[in-house]
């Protein structure tokens, strides 16, 4: 789907920046992108204590515009786009009629009738075509820039103090920029959406810009950084690093069969919004009472439970109640962690479960999701 | 990416020194970059049997679980200990202190040279 034309995978405008930082590659939505350029741990460990540099060009960037951009949202998207303001994010769901998950997408009002719609690379086909299509009764028109943004994060507690160390960056919305907030700058004569946003559990900031000037932007922050402990990390670390704040990942926790409400995402969906939205009658319906919930679970010793792993009430029970969505050995924590989809019955904090790890049962309880939070100064 | 010719290796991308009548194992330079950070090793018991071919021990990273197979038949004489509290020597020293088992082994199967192996893992 996003491959390219000849069928290849695609590469990242950075590819020859990972290329000569000797990054290891994965193949993810078609894009060969870096899952680690040294090692998982010591990426993870340096956004949670000094600074992470992470390309996210391979996920897909989508533009409303028009006069009728917010209420077209407001219909297509499970949330209240219209509410934001210009400068504003918010984390979106797009529901299928049957109120499951197409996508999760973070959406930036970066004009009065503009907004970005930032999807997953992988739902980059279905993303735009449910926005154009349920755009399509209202004035505005729906484009998919994806091959035209890059997209740079730069994660961890000393994100900000580099960032406002890198020559040639102008961001005159910097002081205060509050979290869920975005602003442009210019970085050396290329405009750059600068957003207070990420999925790491850390503070940090994303930037949006024309995939040729990307490599110099990395460049010098990775320059600016690395006095800081700054160094890029590639997926692993993405992955472990979103999974101990409990964010959850579509294809793991969120797909087309599970409700926003299963998933802990109830707060999302605005019920009674003027036109209502797609996937409103089965999110108002809400879960069947015997729907799999989304859980946290930790364990003791080393032995992760990892995604598609089953769940079980007890150590002998023949049937599971529910299973992993993703779980690792948590970098940070040094036990093992995982969220997973279980029964009713065994979704209540401190509850008892089993995980068949290759078929040992490991124990493991359920407690209160993120896994980790960081301290807010 | 590190291939040390004096050994002997597998497609399962192990490592086999010989010596005498006992073959020490380990995974590969390749296959540890491919697993990740190693943050845990499961050996068998010192004495087990091993059966060529046959799973004895698993090796965990954040991202994965890949398995470590016996490449010989024979008797696992010895494990190593040392990755229980430091499994990143699997990263760090693959061919050295990140070996893992020891087999006094009853035959020994042909088994690929470094450049044999080297042209497997080339892509």
């Amino acid at each position: 789907m996003t491959e390219a034309p000849d069928g290849t995978a695609r590469r990242s405008p950075l590819d020859a920046v990972h290329v000569a930082a000797g990054a290891s590659f994965t193949d993810f939505a078609g894009w060969q992108m870096p899952v680690r350029y040294s090692s998982d741990l010591a990426e993870h460990r340096a956004v949670r204590e000094a600074a992470g540099l992470f390309d996210l060009s391979h996920m897909a960037e989508i533009v409303v515009l028009g006069p009728e951009a917010a209420a077209a949202l407001d219909h297509a998207l499970a949330g209240r786009l219209s509410a934001i303001e210009e400068g504003q994010a918010k984390y979106s769901l797009l529901l299928a009629e049957d109120g499951g998950i197409i996508d999760d997408l973070v959406v930036y009002r970066t004009g009065p009738d503009r907004y970005l719609v930032v999807a997953n690379a992988g739902n980059r086909i279905p993303a735009a075509e449910a926005l154009r299509e349920r755009a399509s009764g209202f004035d505005c028109v729906v484009e998919d820039e994806s091959d035209d943004v890059a997209l740079i994060a730069l994660q961890g507690p000393r994100a900000e103090e580099i960032l406002r160390e890198v020559e040639g960056f102008d961001i005159p919305g910097l002081d205060g920029l509050r979290y869920y907030r975005a602003v442009t700058g210019d970085f050396r004569g290329h405009e750059v959406l600068i957003a207070r946003t990420g999925y790491t559990g850390e503070d940090g900031f994303e930037f949006f810009l024309a995939p040729d000037a990307a490599p110099a932007l990395w460049d010098a922050l990775a320059e600016t950084g690395a006095g800081a402990g700054l160094i890029p990390c590639g997926l692993a670390a993405r992955d472990t690093l979103r999974l101990e704040a409990g964010m959850p990942l579509y294809g793991h926790e969120l797909t087309r069969e599970t409700l926003p409400h299963q998933v802990g995402l109830g707060r999302v969906p605005v019920l009674g919004k003027p036109g209502g939205f797609v996937g409103e009658e089965a999110v108002a319906a809400g879960p069947a009472a015997d729907a799999r919930v989304l859980v946290g679970l930790a364990a003791e010793g080393r032995r992760a439970g990892r995604a598609d792993y089953e769940v079980f009430a007890a150590e002998d029970a023949a049937d599971a109640a529910g299973v992993i969505t993703s779980g690792a050995l948590s970098p940070t924590l040094g036990h093992p962690v995982a969220m997973a989809l279980v029964d009713p019955a065994l979704a209540e904090v401190g509850t008892t479960v089993f995980i068949d790890v290759r078929g040992t049962r490991i124990p493991a309880t359920v407690v209160t999701l993120p896994f980790y939070s960081r301290k807010k100064s | 990416m590190t291939l040390p010719a004096d050994l002997k290796y597998t497609s399962e991308h192990e490592w086999v020194a010989v010596d005498g009548d006992i073959a020490r194992i380990g995974i590969t330079d390749y296959a540890a970059d491919k697993l990740g950070d190693v943050v845990f090793v499961d050996l068998p018991q010192a004495g087990t049997p091993a059966v060529a071919g046959r799973v004895v021990g698993e090796i965990e990273s954040t991202k994965s679980v890949g398995e470590l197979y016996a490449p010989v038949d024979g008797e696992i004489v010895e494990v190593n200990e040392a990755l229980a509290d430091d499994p990143s020597l699997v990263n760090s020293d693959p061919y050295g202190a990140g070996w893992m088992i020891a087999v006094r082994f009853t035959g020994l199967p042909e088994l690929l040279s470094a450049d044999e192996y080297a042209a497997l893992t080339a892509e």
